[in-house]
């Protein structure tokens, strides 16, 4: 016990372990696991460069202000693009990333992207459906309510928020649209 | 190609996307044969990490065969099946050298804090990912390996993450002989890293979650001792009254950052983006484990900073031991341990997805609908 020297016991002996469950002990050696020893200087195969030729670059790539340079090899998705990309290369351009605001920047960028392709995707034959998008169906289909009913979950009481995290913004949008369309229809009346 | 795609918190579709191209000498293009959704995958999903761009295809677990390979490959030819480490590296930079592939300086320009990762963001270097029909390998000659002919796939698969940083984390924990080790979350990596715990000789293992279907899983799969914390009103206190009032000698955070157990910590964080993360786990791993004990943490958790208890791991003289899992350093031991038969990684998988229905994979998992612990992401199965 704590109060005393003794280390409190183990119910079972190495024996009874190693019987019990298969593979106990095989890496007993603490010395003798892959990560150990740590930071020894090796060469990692297949890696036929000291430093890796350059990937080429076909449009500005961001970067943080911590990199000395370009790193040689980057992905390529989405590069930035609209009010989202002037945000997002601002972050990276003016703060490190031991800055809050280069992550409250790039966070508040995401949310701009996901409503500028929102927005445009209305204009396609395929607009965002945030029905089918957030697989909510599932709920019909993998048992939403027996798998929570009778259960003792932690994480009921935020289930209830995810729909206000998801629809909430879409319905304030509407409102917003709603609101503003009334207010054109008013003022054209006068 | 079909292709899942973000498309704001919450919502992804399937799309075609144009088959990714050789970008680098030594790049790689890989169709995927079989993907897997991490528990990490919901933070992205969720809108947590900065930087997640609309379009961005997720997956840093698949495996699959070679298409196409750079002029700079020596390793791969056309029709290799391989598995693919979630790491990108570049094997020659002073980390690399060095062996910590999970934090190459080479392959991410967007943040310095953090190595490149498939499908991860662009704070993680702004990779597609493998939950896909196809995806670019960087560095073919250095990260992916040939499929042994005697593995199973799904094996292979979860060999790409969750089982490699599950033993690591097991790893982290400087496990000696009898430690009594404390696992909190029972997904996939908690799953693995208490199956670990024994294989490095520990004495107790014991697993904490609020997921029934889970700690049954823990205990069939892990063989270890379990505690749903929604049953005890404190679940430091109870890890106190479990380990004589000492506490654990090694705590592992298999939770990360949307852990529950504090409604305020996980909506704060996982809703409302304050935080990089929920610590609720770490916490209770910082004030559970014994005085000089060590926690070591393999939940993911987004840049920002969070609200850990830092002054306990200061006054209780702890060492907290933390990384990306360096993916391929850990393979020939796991290889060895699977075919002695002491892991059977795909022991966890509850459900096979069709990418087409990936969307709804991913409520499921999100929600933790009808008991789905480790989804598999199916791209030829319509």
């Amino acid at each position: 016990m704590a109060y005393t020297r003794q280390r409190p016991g183990i119910n079972e002996s190495a024996d009874e372990l190693r019987a019990r469950i298969p593979g106990w002990g095989a890496d007993l050696d603490p010395k003798d696991r892959p990560s150990i020893p740590k930071l020894r200087l090796h060469d990692v195969p297949g890696a036929h460069w000291d430093f890796p030729e350059r990937q080429p670059e076909h449009r500005p790539r961001e970067r943080s202000i911590e990199h000395a340079f370009l790193t040689p090899v980057f992905g390529t998705t989405c590069p930035t693009s609209g009010l989202s990309g002037v945000i997002r290369r601002y972050a990276y351009r003016r703060y490190s990333e031991g800055r809050a605001a280069h992550w409250l920047l790039l966070l508040g960028a995401d949310r701009v992207d996901a409503w500028e392709h929102h927005l445009r995707s209305f204009l396609t034959l395929r607009p965002d459906n945030p029905i089918t998008q957030t697989g909510v169906t599932s709920e019909l289909s993998r048992g939403g309510l027996t798998s929570r009913l009778g259960q003792k979950r932690a994480d009921r009481a935020h289930h209830l928020l995810d729909p206000v995290v998801v629809a909430g913004p879409w319905v304030a949008a509407v409102a917003a649209l709603a609101v503003a369309l009334r207010s054109a229809v008013r003022s054209r009346r006068r | 190609m079909r292709a899942m795609v973000y498309r704001g918190p919450y919502k992804i579709r399937v799309e075609d996307k144009d088959v990714p191209a050789i970008e680098h000498p030594n790049d790689a293009i890989v169709r995927v044969t079989t993907a897997a959704i991490c528990g990490s995958d919901l933070h992205l999903y969720h809108g947590m990490m900065p930087d997640t761009r609309v379009g961005t295809t997720f997956g840093h677990e698949f495996v699959g065969v070679v298409e196409e390979v750079g002029p700079s490959v020596r390793n791969l030819t056309r029709g290799d099946r391989v598995m693919v480490p979630f790491n990108v590296y570049c094997g020659s930079c002073w980390f690399c050298v060095r062996g910590l592939y999970s934090n190459c300086h080479n392959v991410n320009p967007n943040a310095t804090a953090v190595g490149g990762i498939y499908g991860y963001s662009h704070t993680c270097g702004g990779y597609d990912g493998g939950q896909a029909e196809f995806v670019r390998v960087p560095f073919a000659d250095v990260g992916p390996s040939p499929i042994p002919d005697w593995m199973d796939e799904e094996d292979a698969v979860l060999l790409t993450d969750a089982l490699a940083t599950g033993y690591f984390g097991a790893q982290l924990g400087g496990i000696v002989e009898g430690d009594v080790v404390v696992v909190f979350g029972a997904g996939p990596v908690g799953l693995y890293a208490a199956k670990s715990a024994w294989l490095m000789g520990a004495g107790r293992v014991i697993v904490i979650d609020h997921l029934e279907y889970r700690l049954e899983k823990a205990r069939t799969f892990a063989h270890a001792e379990t505690y749903n914390f929604v049953e005890h009103d404190d679940v430091v206190v109870l890890l106190k009254r479990l380990t004589d009032h000492l506490g654990a000698d090694v705590a592992i955070d298999a939770a990360g950052g949307e852990a529950d157990g504090n409604f305020l910590q996980h909506v704060t964080a996982a809703k409302l983006k304050l935080q990089g993360g929920s610590p609720v786990a770490l916490n209770w791993a910082i004030d559970g484990v014994r005085k000089g004990g060590t926690v070591s943490v393999m939940g993911a958790y987004g840049p920002m900073f969070s609200a850990v208890k830092f002054g306990d791991a200061l006054n209780k003289g702890l060492t907290l031991r933390m990384n990306q899992a360096p993916v391929k350093r850990q393979w020939p031991r796991l290889f060895e341990h699977i075919r002695n038969g002491y892991l059977k990684p795909n022991d966890i998988v509850t459900h096979r997805i069709p990418l087409e229905h990936i969307n709804e994979g991913y409520h499921m998992f999100s929600a933790k609908l009808d008991g789905c612990i480790k989804p598999l992401v199916v791209p030829d199965v319509a």
